[in-house]
């Protein structure tokens, strides 16, 4: 009886996905694949808007190759064997063209195998934690060399910082960039034991003992600073118990990677003027390109008070590109188009150009703000453009690593035995 | 001899419904398999294959959930803690054994032959790059064989719970405190793997499950219709497996000890005993079914085991009607499916005028409050249903209470 | 410009002139602004240093404002001109004046370009300002001028604060002056004596900035060398190859130093191999052999002797050096007689801390035992009276927590809208408590597992409905601010105030459910229906009012803790489920029925996560999983918890 009702069922759905399929063929389809439900819907549901805002003002110029974009939304509701799932079917069912999306890694990697099987195209727009490049995959947002060296950096030349505090999330994200940060600091004459690492769940809340654990380092008359890949809500509790504990920016700087216009939204920011966050965009900057993006954002969303944030420019700039690439290739057929991604160019909203490099990451300026009172930063660094590296230096695993599609057609090439290590990704 | 034959002949005389499921089953797999994209007209989309083979699963573990809860009384929420750790188990010897391939075929290219270390070296850093290391983690000293794996599969679930029940029955926790003890088992166990250092990538879970070492030629499609098989297969062997367990004079004493424990204690029988052997038989089937379930989602991570997973595993049960077999595969499929077409984006949005009722948001709010009409109102769930088609009515008892918990108790039963 | 400052500055800046002849001094502020426009647009604390010495020893009387300005972003460049004002916001543009103060009109935001060092260059400018601010009239300034001294402890630094310490008025500000003087002069003072005599002075002080000052005198480096240690190193302590430090770690030193040859690593044999391949062999082994490490060890081995690759070290040669060679931690401070004193405070400390830090850890365990406890206390009513497995109790936490946030939207000021809060919130869980008590738990009292499932449906709909008014992003319940801050006992021991007054409303809920049970008709009431429910029914107590009450009691409590957590930590929609679990274990642990159980499972649970987070710093999560493991195992085998209720109270 239950078989009977599940093929019914399974029948009924069946068709409602053949029926997808046979829908307008004289548009091209964009995949979005944010969750708009569960945990990162918060996060996934503002790069979905963004995505929609490009379509609708591509559509306005006309569209693409004189047709229409249509945007093919689905909800892998935070829930990563969902992602794989709705690729799939985005893929072979509802014929995408391209898809952006996804937000964590891992959900990045139960998205990859579908998309190097099928031959897809991916455009993952969120700062991460590198050691990857997929054929299939564009990554517009930050690779470690683009957020976190340069953070670092900042805190050893200006800063003077001599101990580090490395708190994180315990996830694939702070996991390895504190990796390659550790290996980096070791490089730069920073001794293993001035680097303090700990990790902590998710929504983690009782940080009385970690904070005094970082005041009580200290004591050997280093500066200490701490770098937080902490993610989330968690940051609340931390910036609570911060404040608290009177930790001043001036005392004990904390860089953070994954704190942004938005996450600042939960908390009162006036005892957390001066520390830092690092990024590629911050909503502050000065830029004509940005003030037009805001004000294109604001009639969009229809919210004059909505944030924009570093994401959000990853995906304008990764979905313009596509454009300009299809023009170029003047189909939207994947292979062609991955083609004509190299060496294309879009303006950054914070200034200078994004170039596609080979390894399929981007060229991007690093910027690093203190936090104000009203919950924007004040943009106190930038940098030149710096090209997104796939592989770290760091990692002696790695550093023999290299990505280069057109050239190598290999994106994991030990340059050392001058062999491919494998075409496809680890996952 | 003659008893087994005597045992059964009587046991489908007694279980016309074990056939009836069999029968649908094969028709069902049929069905899907002359559709699907593979090996028929592609009516199916492979993803939707998968989606398919993957609530057969489901239907295998809340049949699982079904003899512990529905016959034995126990309301254990750990269920899916053992799900996925056959997940975890099968997943290492995939990832293990797919990474080998690979690299052996990249140090292949090197110009000396590759030492045993350096292949091992070499699929460390793939599988645990991704979280900063190189080395292999105790956990996985028999990754490389398929068959020390599948031991895994089923023993490490099934030494878990042996143990766990083990220390539970003997200390006479029972009811609630079981259930939250359980479920303090499934957090612990999920936030121990969420750890980096606990060997399984953490957060990261093991991933690509779904591509088979040696298999790189088949497809997609036709590896989903194999799994929609072998799981097919092994939820008929489950139902066949457990119908027999429940019909004879073992389901009896296990019925007993849900309604009155200490009754069944001071009759003689050794209850721990009895609950000890549903707790890890049910364990190792809810195993059986996460080893076959991930390779179709193709990740497993620790979110997976999240308390609330185990709870829904319940909720199908009890949705699908308690104490009776088909009841938890009717609940886990109808749930599941439907719960997939209101997250899925297709329900179509309720406007209400001042405010529109999008699924997405409100489908969890549905499931929750009908969950308590479910327990409220309708104790049999949706198994009730048959007995009303059957004409097997509940006696009126004037209402004196059938057991403690009596809204499990079935008539029949109580009458045989 | 006060006269004062200028005169005092003036006279510094004569001095300072007269030591060091520079250039510079001729020129005005505004001229060096102007010629280092580039360096001061985008200042880094490595090429600043000269531009901002420069400033200060311009001899400029304007030089001290522009210096301040500078740092507190209130300096800005005209970008058509490239001329210097300061700068203030007003409305939508800038409003400019002179460096000298007079007033140069308003300017439009994109015409000026606001400077906006970073926090390095700022420390810069303020260490730079100190000569002119440690005597400044200003007490802030003054202390500022402190401030920026101890975060930033130079010899230079010494003579000048010295000097101010004579004309101080300051009390507070003089023993500041005092101890920075005694930090420095243990540092940088020229006579040994003189900073043995500081060390000592301080005795087994707690601050972290002795601490801070005496460790870096204790900084040594390892050292290899054949015979004795060479001549004027301050030996701190010998090493043993084999006890202090490892064999490898030994012979890395001497390869360091360059006293022994560099091993030979996996990597460099490999390709050594590669290259030498000779007709499909490597040193007679032919290459399809050489799939195991023993082979190849054998294949380079022929390669050396053949002369082909260098000669790597083998062990027994590093065995030789290693033992022809001794070892030794050697301080970088040249001094014995200060090191000896450093550490001999150093270790008087750091018994001291060692006992403070234990003080703090047990403070961090009494503040989580109370958050828990507090979590916790409702569940002691309605699951340790009246045995109902109430699965949604975390989402009447969450409730009280958006109660708060929704107060605080309508009324601003944080002290009175938690006054408001806590109420309101009692009164909206005790509401939806009573509602659900009577809406569903009422028909489940038989059926425990079934209510169970049944408050877990609730609180699935309850978090997502939460969800959808609120949104998953967390909202911010911000404390008063008489509750920011933390109450300091040293450098080591402190608790937050937020903390303290979570306490404060776990001891008070425990004083009121004791008053209530004990003292009071209703408490009485409770325990005769929760015993014996229609013995109590007969003697007229009506047993559904009783449950329900009881049952929003226990909810309100929840709602109350919540804006207590939400004060700490964060108001999210998953709030309630953090603490599900728990709450239901400090429960069971503590004995189920009595709240002095409830009290020592808190306490339990407590002390026992900040236990194992202090065996394993550096990783929280391990903490929890470990914890929950003993409360398991611990459930086993003692299943009553840890206060058992005996006799007839126990029930079945």
């Amino acid at each position: 009886m239950n078989g009977l009702k599940g093929m019914m069922l399974g029948g009924a759905m069946g068709m409602a996905l053949a029926g997808a399929a046979l829908a307008q063929e004289d548009t091209i389809k964009v995949g979005v694949l944010h969750s708009l439900s569960g945990t990162m819907a918060i996060s996934e549901t503002t790069l979905k808007d963004t995505v929609l805002m490009m379509i609708e003002e591509q559509n306005k110029k006309g569209g693409l190759l004189g047709k229409k974009l249509e945007a093919v939304v689905v909800d892998p509701a935070s829930d990563w064997p969902l992602f794989a799932e709705k690729a799939r079917e985005l893929i072979t069912v509802s014929d995408v063209d391209v898809i952006f999306g996804c937000w964590t890694s891992v959900s990045r990697k139960s998205v990859l195998p579908v998309i190097e099987e099928s031959n897809g195209l991916l455009f993952y727009p969120v700062q991460y934690e590198g050691e990857e490049s997929s054929k299939n995959v564009f990554y517009t947002g930050a690779a470690p060399n683009q957020q976190a060296i340069p953070a670092v950096d900042y805190y050893l030349e200006e800063l003077g910082v001599e101990k580090f505090a490395l708190l994180g999330t315990d996830y694939v994200y702070p996991r390895t960039t504190n990796n390659i940060l550790e290996s980096y600091l070791i490089s730069k004459g920073i001794a293993k034991e001035d680097i303090f690492v700990n990790y902590t769940p998710f929504g983690h809340s009782d940080w009385s003992k970690i904070v005094s654990d970082v005041v009580a380092l200290g004591a050997d008359g280093k500066k200490v600073g701490v770098i937080s890949t902490i993610n989330g809500d968690a940051n609340i509790g931390f910036y609570k118990e911060l404040a608290a504990a009177g930790v001043s920016a001036d005392k004990i700087p904390v860089v953070a990677f994954s704190v942004g216009e938005e996450e600042l939204a939960g908390l009162d920011t006036t005892n957390l003027v001066g520390h830092l966050a690092a990024w590629n965009y911050f909503q502050s900057a000065e830029t004509p390109e940005n003030a037009e993006f805001i004000k294109t954002w604001h009639a969009f969303i229809g919210d004059e008070a909505r944030t924009t944030n570093d994401p959000m420019e990853a995906t304008y700039i990764g979905f313009k590109m596509w454009a300009q690439a299809v023009e170029k290739a003047g189909t939207t057929d994947v292979d062609p188009v991955r083609e004509a991604m190299y060496g294309q160019e879009v303006a950054n909203l914070t200034g200078g150009t994004a170039t596609m490099l080979p390894n399929h990451h981007l060229t991007k300026p690093v910027l690093i703000g203190e936090i104000r009172d009203d919950g924007q930063f004040d943009i106190i660094s930038q940098t030149e453009p710096v090209a997104g590296d796939a592989w770290t230096d760091f990692l002696p695993e790695s550093a023999v690593l290299e990505a280069d599609w057109p050239g190598l057609g290999c994106g994991m090439y030990n340059s050392e035995t001058k062999t491919c290590v494998q075409l496809k990704s680890n996952y | 001899m003659t008893r087994q034959t005597f045992v059964e002949r009587s046991f489908l005389a007694k279980n016309p419904s074990v056939l009836w499921f069999i029968l649908i089953l094969a028709l069902f797999t049929l069905g899907v398999t002359v559709l699907s994209e593979a090996y028929g007209v592609a009516f199916l989309s492979t993803s939707f294959v998968k989606t398919l083979g993957k609530t057969l699963c489901l239907c295998l573990v809340a049949l699982a959930m079904d003899l512990i809860w529905g016959y034995a009384g126990i309301l254990s929420l750990g269920h899916m803690a053992f799900f996925a750790l056959g997940g975890y188990g099968l997943g290492m010897w995939l990832m293990y054994a797919r990474t080998e391939e690979i690299v052996v075929a990249a140090l292949a290219q090197g110009g000396l032959p590759a030492t045993p270390e350096e292949v091992r070296q070499g699929i460390a850093v793939q599988i645990f790059g991704v979280v900063g290391a190189s080395e292999f983690p105790p956990i996985w000293a028999f990754a490389h064989s398929f068959w020390a794996q599948m031991a895994l599969v089923v023993l490490v679930p099934g030494g878990l719970a042996l143990v766990f029940g083990w220390l539970a029955f003997r200390s006479r926790v029972t009811g609630v405190y079981l259930s939250i003890l359980t479920q303090a088992m499934t957090l612990a166990l999920a936030l121990y793997l969420f750890q980096n250092d606990s060997g399984l990538r953490g957060n990261n879970g093991l991933s690509g499950l779904q591509n088979l070492p040696g298999l790189g030629d088949v497809s997609q499609d036709a590896l989903s219709v194999w799994f929609f098989w072998a799981s097919a297969f092994a939820l008929g062997a489950g139902y066949v497996l457990l119908a027999w367990v429940v019909s004879g004079k073992f389901g009896s004493v296990i019925r007993a000890i849900r309604d009155d424990e200490q009754r069944v204690r001071f009759l003689g029988y050794s209850v721990e005993g009895y609950k000890l052997f549903v707790f890890t038989l049910t364990a190792v089937i809810a195993a059986i079914a996460g080893a076959l379930y991930y390779p179709q989602a193709g990740i497993i991570n620790p979110a997976e085991l999240a308390p609330i997973a185990s709870i829904y595993l319940a909720v199908w049960v009890a949705i699908g009607g308690r104490g009776r077999l088909y009841g938890a595969v009717i609940g886990a499929a109808f749930v599941s499916l439907l719960s997939s077409w209101f997250t899925g984006g297709r329900a179509p949005s309720v406007p209400l005028g001042f405010y529109t009722v999008n699924w997405v948001d409100w489908w969890l709010v549905l499931l929750g409050l009908s969950f308590v009409a479910v327990t409220l109102f309708a104790p049999k769930g949706m198994g009730g249903l048959f007995d009303l088609w059957a004409g097997v009515r509940s006696p009126d008892r004037k209402g004196a209470a059938l057991g403690p918990d009596d809204g499990a108790l079935m008539e029949r039963e109580a009458k045989e | 410009m006060r006269p004062f400052l200028l005169s005092l500055a003036t006279a510094v800046l004569l001095a300072l002139a007269a030591l060091c002849p520079a250039p510079a001094l001729a020129q005005g502020a505004a001229e060096i602004l102007t010629a280092n426009r580039a360096l001061i647009e985008k200042p880094t604390r490595a090429k600043i240093a000269p531009v901002i010495a420069a400033l200060a020893e311009s001899g400029d009387p304007l030089a001290a404002t522009v210096l301040a300005a500078w740092a507190e972003k209130g300096l800005g460049l005209r970008k058509a001109d490239g001329a210097f004002f300061l700068i203030d916001r007003s409305g939508d543009g800038w409003a400019l004046r002179g460096l000298d103060g007079a007033d140069a009109g308003m300017a439009a935001r994109s015409d000026i370009m606001e400077l906006r060092p970073n926090a390095g260059v700022r420390g810069l400018i303020a260490t730079a300002l100190v000569q002119f601010t440690l005597s400044d009239p200003d007490p802030a300034r003054r202390a500022g001028a402190v401030e920026s001294i101890a975060r930033d402890p130079s010899a230079d630094h010494l003579e000048p604060l010295r000097a101010s310490l004579e004309t101080e008025a300051d009390p507070a500000l003089l023993s500041q002056k005092a101890r920075l003087e005694r930090l420095l002069t243990l540092r940088f003072d020229p006579d040994p004596a003189a900073r043995v005599a500081a060390i000592e002075g301080f005795g087994a002080d707690l601050g972290l900035d002795l601490r801070a000052a005496l460790n870096p005198l204790l900084a040594t480096t390892r050292m290899a060398f054949a015979g004795d240690p060479p001549e004027g190193a301050n030996v701190a302590r010998m090493l043993v190859p084999g006890r202090d430090l490892t064999g490898g770690e030994a012979y890395d030193l001497l390869v360091a130093a360059g006293m022994a040859p560099a091993r030979l690593t996996v990597e460099e044999a490999r390709a050594a191999l590669l290259a030498n391949i000779v007709d499909g062999a490597v040193g007679g082994v032919p290459v399809a052999d050489l799939g195991t490490q023993a082979a190849r060890e054998r294949a380079y081995t022929a390669l050396e002797t053949a002369g082909t690759v260098p000669q790597a070290a083998t062990d027994a040669e590093v065995e030789a050096a290693i033992a022809a060679h001794r070892f030794a931690e050697v301080y970088a401070e040249p001094d014995a007689a200060v090191t000896t004193a450093a550490k001999a405070a150093l270790d008087a400390i750091g018994m001291k801390v060692g006992a403070m830090q234990a003080a703090d850890l047990a403070l961090d365990a009494v503040s989580l035992a109370s958050i828990y406890f507090l979590a916790a206390i409702g569940l002691a009513i309605t699951f340790g009276v009246m045995r109902v497995i109430n699965m949604a109790h975390g989402e009447f936490i969450m409730m009280g927590a958006y109660t708060g946030y929704v107060v605080q939207l309508f009324i601003a000021d944080y002290t009175l809208s938690i006054l408001v809060a806590l109420p309101l919130a009692f009164a909206v869980t005790f509401a939806a408590g009573v509602a659900m008590e009577r809406l569903v738990i009422r028909h489940l009292y038989k059926r425990p597992l079934e209510t169970l499932l049944a408050t877990f449906g609730i609180s699935i709909a309850l978090q997502q409905i939460a969800k959808n008014v609120f949104g998953t992003q967390a909202r911010p319940l911000t404390a008063p601010a008489w509750l920011d801050g933390a109450l300091t006992f040293n450098d080591v021991v402190s608790i937050s105030y937020i903390r303290i007054a979570i306490f404060v409303l776990a001891l008070v809920f425990l004083l009121f459910f004791l008053w209530l049970m004990r003292r009071t008709r209703l408490g009485l009431e409770v325990r005769a229906v929760t015993q014996n429910p229609s013995m109590a029914a007969s003697m007229g107590i009506n047993p559904d009012r009783i449950n329900m009450l009881t049952f929003g009691l226990g909810s309100g409590i929840a709602g109350i803790a919540g804006v207590a957590i939400g004060l700490y930590a964060k108001v999210t929609s998953e709030l309630g489920s953090d603490y599900i679990v728990q709450s239901f274990m400090t429960v069971v642990v503590g004995g189920v029925g009595n709240i002095w159980g409830t009290l020592a499972g808190a306490a339990l649970i407590g002390v026992l996560q900040k236990g194992i987070e202090w065996l394993n710093p550096s990783n929280t999560l391990a903490a929890q999983t470990y914890m929950i493991l003993f409360i398991i195992l611990f459930i086993q085998f003692r299943p009553r918890g840890i206060i058992a209720l005996k006799g007839r109270a126990a029930g079945d």
